[in-house]
């Protein structure tokens, strides 16, 4: 690994890492990040493919209130960097992301405690009416969210490839990997698990069925999938007589 | 006194800030440094000396919501903000009453509609590419998101600012439920199709071994009489067993862990493969 490619590699996971607290852009997923590693270190497909492996992975993986999604930018960028710098398979990477998610999820804990100190300096520059002061606490808070990815990141990125780190991937034993790989296949149901389970409207499960019947007889692609989705959700609301009350309720009178 | 008004610059330069709101997330009080820090345009234009101080402190409250659908709030506090510059009287209880009262509400919609739908399933639609190695897999999910999202932050802003506190009755319609129901059906319906068709699970074991009068060998497995039933039925019974898991409080991690565990016993035995 060039210099030039270790700062793009600190610099990606800076990005992830600055995304990951505030959700915007989107990329600390896995499906950004491992293409950005991909990008950095010049091998984009196995960026791609391990991206898309750890994302569909990943799928329910969200910060809502103020409970916290497991550490996808840390887990993506250092799963990326192991598996193209030391040449090793997709499985290797899947079976390394996830301890990473939930220690980098510890770590997410700690800096989002830290910030406090910076919630409490900015009601000093209140006091003075200093906007610049807050808005530096703001943006410093934010850099040590960098930090948290990219100072793990360089660690790995140095000893990534060498033959210690290889040896010690290579030895674990070959049924753990493959049985990761087999896992990789069906571990994807505990994202979607969370996701239906955050919709919690039992009465709107026959639509998850059709979904599940539909996909299981035909050879639609998602993109189709999406469209007869909308579809049908339009049509259950043009449909559902709770949201038309008031116009028949008027035709009744316009009859009399 | 001339009356005090935004500018476009200034809801502009709002929309800009509104993208860091969780910059500097924590535990305490979570968003409010970044909506204070989005406020400040505003403040700016509006308020002079000690009235400046209080506007900043009365927005380092306790604030938190889905940051994409906090845009709205933003603009109606804005406007309040606005009239209460020139003199309408508005207090600290009412502005604090507004943005607290919309951001439990607005995040029980914006949570399902973005991280229970929108994400996943640009994101699957994405990933459904990027397994097969196109680099089309990210840009679609990424540009399709930002899409969705920018363009919420953007016209909920303005939404927020022109309807001012007139949008508490407007949002009271069905108009919101209509938005949530239709987003869970698209939802639940993509996640109906992902767990037949992006899952594998294989049982190998051996049920049968016929040789036919022809001389062709038939190997009925485990998995072949489960197709023959209905593809997928072993991912939906596993995704079942994970939403009752979650509904029992069962850390994520701890049920991937387990899975993982699944797997690898699994392919020892010969149970899977």
């Amino acid at each position: 690994m060039s210099e030039i490619q270790m700062i793009l590699l600190i610099l990606v996971a800076c990005i992830a890492g600055l995304e990951s607290v505030v959700d915007e852009g989107q990329g600390h997923r896995p499906l950004i990040a491992c293409t950005l590693v991909g990008l950095v270190l010049g091998d984009i497909k196995t960026g791609v493919i391990l991206g898309g492996t750890l994302e569909l992975m990943a799928l329910g993986w969200m910060n809502v209130g103020a409970s916290m999604a497991p550490d996808s930018a840390l887990a993506s960028v250092i799963a990326a960097i192991l598996v193209i710098v030391g040449k090793q398979s997709i499985g290797a990477g899947i079976a390394v992301a996830i301890p990473i998610a939930a220690a980098g999820q510890v770590l997410t804990i700690f800096v989002r405690s830290a910030t406090t100190f910076f919630q409490h300096l900015a009601d000093k520059y209140a006091e003075k009416g200093s906007f610049r002061g807050i808005e530096i606490c703001h943006f410093l808070a934010w850099t040590l969210q960098a930090l948290r990815v990219a100072i793990p990141t360089a660690l790995v990125a140095a000893v990534a490839g060498t033959d210690t780190v290889n040896i010690m991937l290579a030895s674990i034993p070959d049924v753990v990997t493959r049985g990761l790989q087999i896992a990789g296949g069906f571990i994807v149901v505990v994202g979607y698990a969370m996701v239906i389970n955050m919709m919690e409207a039992k009465y709107l499960m026959p639509f998850f069925f059709l979904g599940f019947v539909i996909a299981a007889f035909t050879n639609l692609n998602l993109v189709a999938f999406g469209i007869v989705g909308v579809v049908l959700a339009v049509i259950y609301i043009q449909l559902n007589p709770k949201y038309n009350k008031s116009t028949v309720a008027f035709d009744e009178l316009d009859e009399l | 006194m001339s009356e005090k008004k935004l500018t476009k610059g200034d809801i502009f330069n709002m929309f800009i800030r509104s993208n860091f709101l969780l910059a500097s997330f924590n535990f305490e009080r979570m968003q409010s440094m970044g909506f204070c820090v989005t406020m400040i345009p505003a403040i700016k234009r509006l308020y002079q000396g000690d009235e400046r101080k209080q506007a900043l402190k009365r927005h380092l409250e306790f604030f938190n919501t889905q940051p994409f659908i906090s845009a709205p709030i933003m603009g109606i506090t804005a406007a309040m903000e606005e009239q209460r510059a020139n003199g309408a009287p508005i207090d600290d209880a009412s502005i604090s009453g507004v943005k607290v009262g919309l951001m439990g509400p607005l995040a029980g919609v914006g949570d399902p509609i973005f991280w229970g739908t929108i994400r996943p399933v640009t994101a699957a639609l994405g990933a459904s590419l990027a397994v097969g190695g196109s680099i089309l897999g990210p840009i679609v999910f990424f540009v399709l998101f930002n899409i969705f999202r920018l363009a919420t932050k953007w016209y909920g802003l303005q939404y927020g600012y022109t309807t001012g506190t007139n949008i508490v009755s407007d949002m009271s319609g069905n108009r919101l439920q209509k938005l949530t129901e239709g987003a869970s059906i698209l939802g639940l319906f993509v996640m109906g199709s992902l767990v037949s068709k992006w899952t594998s699970m294989n049982v190998p074991l051996v049920v049968s071994t016929v040789t036919g009068s022809d001389g062709k060998t038939v190997v009925t497995t485990v998995q072949t009489i489960l197709d023959q039933l209905m593809p997928g039925l072993l991912p939906l019974a596993l995704t079942f067993i994970c939403m009752y898991l979650l509904k029992k409080k069962v850390n994520a991690i701890v049920i991937i862990f387990g899975l993982f565990a699944v797997g690898i016993i699994g392919y020892a035995l010969g149970v899977l493969a």
